[in-house]
Parts: structure tokens; C-alpha cells; sequence
């Protein structure tokens, strides 16, 4: 399969921050990852699509190393991502991350859960901590709920505070791990609109996901993978209209037409 | 026909009978909470001694426990845990044997609680650059302490009733007061129905308040 030339024409070539190189990865006899190449810079927004199964949320999950690889890099701004440990935990601090199931932590309020991180590893002031988070809370639109437990609010609103947790960390890039895939049709698109939102702001993003919308509206580039490979990436209007690969083709067909 | 109780300071014995379990219960949650981290940690080598010291200490029965911390710690190392006096020697050495069985089930206790909470929360964790132990201790463990109630619950109930093995020591609890008055006194029914009011006493209302304890503090998902 043919690698298709990345179209970049909004973004500075030089300012890498995310290099994955000849990343692979195993589950017993499947191999997952096979050889990953991607680079993402900085200010750029990645949405990886593709069928289940595919190895996009392995991808997305190997970035801030929840999956090890079995071999190749993977680099964060110039660092390639160190062993379990401190100096990993500090890494990960400047990664944020969604998860499909949004992982609020149970036990704490909507704002707690927003001020833990600021606190404990960026051990900020317990007041400065508590304004950022409402900042945010206010920002995603769910400033009402600070008060509340995870279980109270719907799955918009949870994501929504989850994507609040993540920022108040001051991230340098954001991972979305299909972060609308667990919720109700109705409220996919509140969580859609303050991410498009994240994007507009210059945010660097990777985003797995199955919101060809949001795709074609947010990101600068669209990569497509299957069985484990990157087959395709280009610009979304480019890949939506016209992609190259017949598996893409196939895929496209299957989810745009019915 | 219970006027022989007079006689005897019933709850003096049970005194040192609350005694003994609440210094046990706080012990024994201390090293048990310590032993499940060490069983979930990342260290090969705590996570088997942990693994190893519940599976052989929980295997001994709490009577050669409690004898080998008198015959073997005191009397034949001489260690005294800092007292000087033998009913005060004996008392400690009580709790520590006690510690050191009932933490084994505190151990799995806990283990059982942290295995409900879903990996997506340690996960959560780790990715807004929390370390091991503020994964575990900020997040995972007070879930696990609010699912493990119920099981830890049952755990301080039978640690209560195990309090009774230090009168193989000679501690002056419940049970070594029943036996000074199943020697000394006639009323044999009399004395077994005192003792074991007394037990019920003490348990039931653990068993009540814990119950809705762990209802209250319960993790909604």
C-alpha cells in the first residue's frame, strides 16, 4: 500500500511533538501495531478512524505509554517516553487524556476531581486550584455541577468534566480515545462542540473516533488505519471525497452511505 | 442465681476484651492495608512476601500464634515490647499475635474491595501524572475501603471473638474470667450465657453500625 504525502499546508513541519517510529505492538498472537509511523506537530488536530479493531485505540493509548510497545519510539516533544516511574508520571502530566468511559473518579466531586491533579503533581495553591478548575468547569459548560459526585450527571456532562480534568493540567497535547463512543446520541454533540472548540484554540489533539463529522469539520488531517497499519492519511476533505486505498474506499462506503 | 457475679469483675474483663480487639482492629488495618498494596504492587519482591506471609500466616492456627509469641518471642528471645510487668508483657504480646494473624484477612479483605473498583479509575489516574502510591492511596484504596466494608465487617466481628485465645496467654479477658468461674463456681450454665451475652453484646452492634456504615459510604457508578 502506497503512503500518501501528508498535507500539512497550516502547520510548521519543524515543531514535532508527537514522533512515533517503527512502533510495534503484540496481544499474544495478534500484532496490533505494525510498524507506526506518525509524526504530529504542534497545533495540529489527528483524528484516527477505522474499523474495530483496527489498533487506533491501542495507538492512542500507547502515546502516554497505558500500553506498552514492544519495540520502535515514541517521543513527546523531543523526549522519547521513559520507563515506568517518576519521570514518566511528570510526562504524563503534560498528556491529557479521555477516555471512552470517562474514568471520573467515583469517590470525589466534579470539582475535586478537576483540582486532584493541579494539586498532587502540580502541587499548585489549594485556592488557585479550586478558581482553575471552576474556570473550566464554566468553560465546558458544566460549572452547575461542581458540586456533585461522577453518578449524578449524565454521560455528556461527565465526559464534558472529564475533558476538564485533563486541561486543568495544562497539557501540551490531548488524547480522545473515542470519547463520544459510550454516550447517548443526544449528547455526543456537547462534547463534539467543546472539542471543536479545544481545536479552534490551537490545541494539539489526537483524536480517536467515529464522528465522521467531526472529522470533516476539526482536523487537519485524517488518518486511517486497518489491521494494525496506518493505510492512508490525508486532509479530511481529501480523504472524505477521494481516498486512495480500497480499504478505505470499502470503509467509507460501509459508514456514509446508507 | 446470679449472684455469684459479685464476685467478679465481668466488665473489667470485658474491658480488656474491647481492649484488646480495638488495638488489634487498628493494627491489623494498618499492616493489612500495607500487605494489599504490596500484593498489587509493582515489586516482585514485595508482592511475594506479601503473597507468601498471607498464605502461610492465615494458615496457622491463632492459638500456636499466640502461644509461640509468648514461648517463643518473650520467654525464649526475650523481647518484652517495652513493658516490664508480665500482665502488661502478655497484653501486648496478645496484640501483636493478634495483628499479625487478623491482618492477613484485612489483606484480602481489601484486595477483594480494590478488585471492584474498574482499572479505567487507576488508568484515569495514572494519566494525569499521578505516581503508584497516590494511584493507590488517592484513588484506588478509599474505593476499595468503601466496597470492603462488608467483608472487613466480618473480619473485626471474628477478630472480637478471637481476643478470647489470649487467655491462653493469661491475659485477663472475657474468656480467661470464664474459666477462673467455671472453677470456682457451680452456675456452669449461668456463666456461659454471661459470656456469651457479653460477646453479643459487643458484636451485634459492630455488625449494625458497619452494616450501614458501608451502605452510606458506598461508591455510586
Amino acid at each position: 500500500m502506497t503512503k500518501v504525502p501528508v498535507a500539512k499546508e497550516d502547520v510548521a513541519t519543524s515543531d514535532e511533538l508527537v514522533v512515533l517510529k517503527s512502533v510495534n505492538k503484540h496481544f499474544g498472537a495478534l500484532h496490533v501495531l505494525q510498524d507506526i509511523d506518525l509524526t504530529i506537530a504542534r497545533g495540529e488536530v489527528v483524528v484516527v478512524i477505522g474499523p474495530s479493531g483496527s489498533g487506533k485505540s491501542t495507538l492512542c493509548r500507547t502515546i502516554n505509554r497505558l500500553e506498552t510497545i514492544d519495540s520502535g519510539t515514541i517521543a513527546i516533544d523531543g523526549r522519547p517516553l521513559p520507563q515506568e516511574g517518576k519521570e514518566l508520571a511528570r510526562l504524563r502530566a503534560d498528556v491529557g487524556m479521555v477516555f471512552q468511559s470517562f474514568n471520573l473518579f467515583a469517590h470525589k466531586t466534579v470539582l475535586e476531581n478537576v483540582m486532584l491533579g493541579q494539586l498532587k503533581v502540580r502541587k499548585a495553591d489549594k485556592k488557585q486550584a479550586e478558581e482553575k478548575a471552576r474556570a473550566l468547569l464554566d468553560r465546558v459548560g458544566v460549572g452547575t455541577q461542581a458540586d456533585k459526585y461522577p453518578a449524578q450527571l449524565s454521560g455528556g456532562q461527565q465526559q464534558r468534566v472529564a475533558i476538564a480534568r485533563a486541561l486543568a493540567m495544562g497539557p501540551k497535547v490531548m488524547l480522545f480515545d473515542e470519547p463520544t463512543s459510550a454516550l447517548d446520541p443526544e449528547m455526543i454533540n456537547e462534547v463534539l462542540e467543546v472539542m471543536q472548540q479545544l481545536a479552534r484554540e490551537g490545541m494539539t489533539m489526537v483524536v480517536v473516533t467515529h464522528e465522521m463529522g467531526f472529522a470533516r469539520s476539526a482536523a487537519n488531517r485524517v488518518v486511517f488505519m486497518a489491521d494494525g497499519r496506518i493505510v492512508e492519511q490525508a486532509a479530511p476533505d481529501q480523504f472524505f471525497s477521494n481516498p486512495r486505498s480500497d480499504r478505505a474506499k470499502d470503509f467509507l462506503s460501509k459508514i456514509l452511505h446508507h | 442465681m446470679f449472684d455469684f457475679l459479685d464476685k467478679y469483675d465481668v466488665l473489667g474483663a470485658f474491658w480488656t476484651t474491647v481492649q484488646l480487639t480495638l488495638l488489634s482492629a487498628v493494627g491489623s488495618l494498618v499492616w493489612g492495608t500495607l500487605l494489599a498494596a504490596m500484593r498489587v504492587g509493582p515489586v516482585p519482591l514485595m508482592r511475594g512476601f506479601a503473597t507468601a506471609y498471607v498464605n502461610i500466616v492465615r494458615n496457622i492456627p491463632l492459638t500456636v500464634i499466640i502461644l509461640f509469641s509468648s514461648l517463643g518471642l518473650n520467654q525464649t528471645l526475650s523481647i518484652h515490647l517495652g513493658a516490664h510487668d508480665f500482665p502488661t508483657i502478655n497484653f501486648r504480646l496478645a496484640v501483636l499475635g493478634l495483628i499479625v494473624y487478623t491482618a492477613t484477612f484485612v489483606c484480602e479483605a481489601i484486595r477483594a474491595g480494590i478488585n471492584t473498583v474498574p482499572v479505567g479509575q487507576a488508568e484515569a489516574a495514572r494519566a494525569i501524572g499521578l505516581s503508584f502510591s497516590q494511584v493507590l492511596f488517592l484513588v484506588v484504596l478509599p474505593q476499595a475501603f468503601r466496597a470492603a466494608v462488608g467483608p472487613l465487617t466480618n473480619v473485626l466481628i471474628a477478630l472480637t471473638k478471637n481476643t478470647t485465645v489470649a487467655a491462653a496467654i493469661g491475659v485477663a479477658e472475657a474468656a480467661f474470667l470464664m474459666k477462673q468461674m467455671i472453677e470456682n463456681e457451680a452456675e456452669l450454665l449461668a456463666i456461659s450465657a454471661v459470656i456469651a451475652l457479653g460477646f453479643v453484646c459487643l458484636t451485634l452492634p459492630t455488625g449494625l453500625i458497619l452494616g450501614w456504615v458501608g451502605k452510606k459510604v458506598a461508591v455510586k457508578r
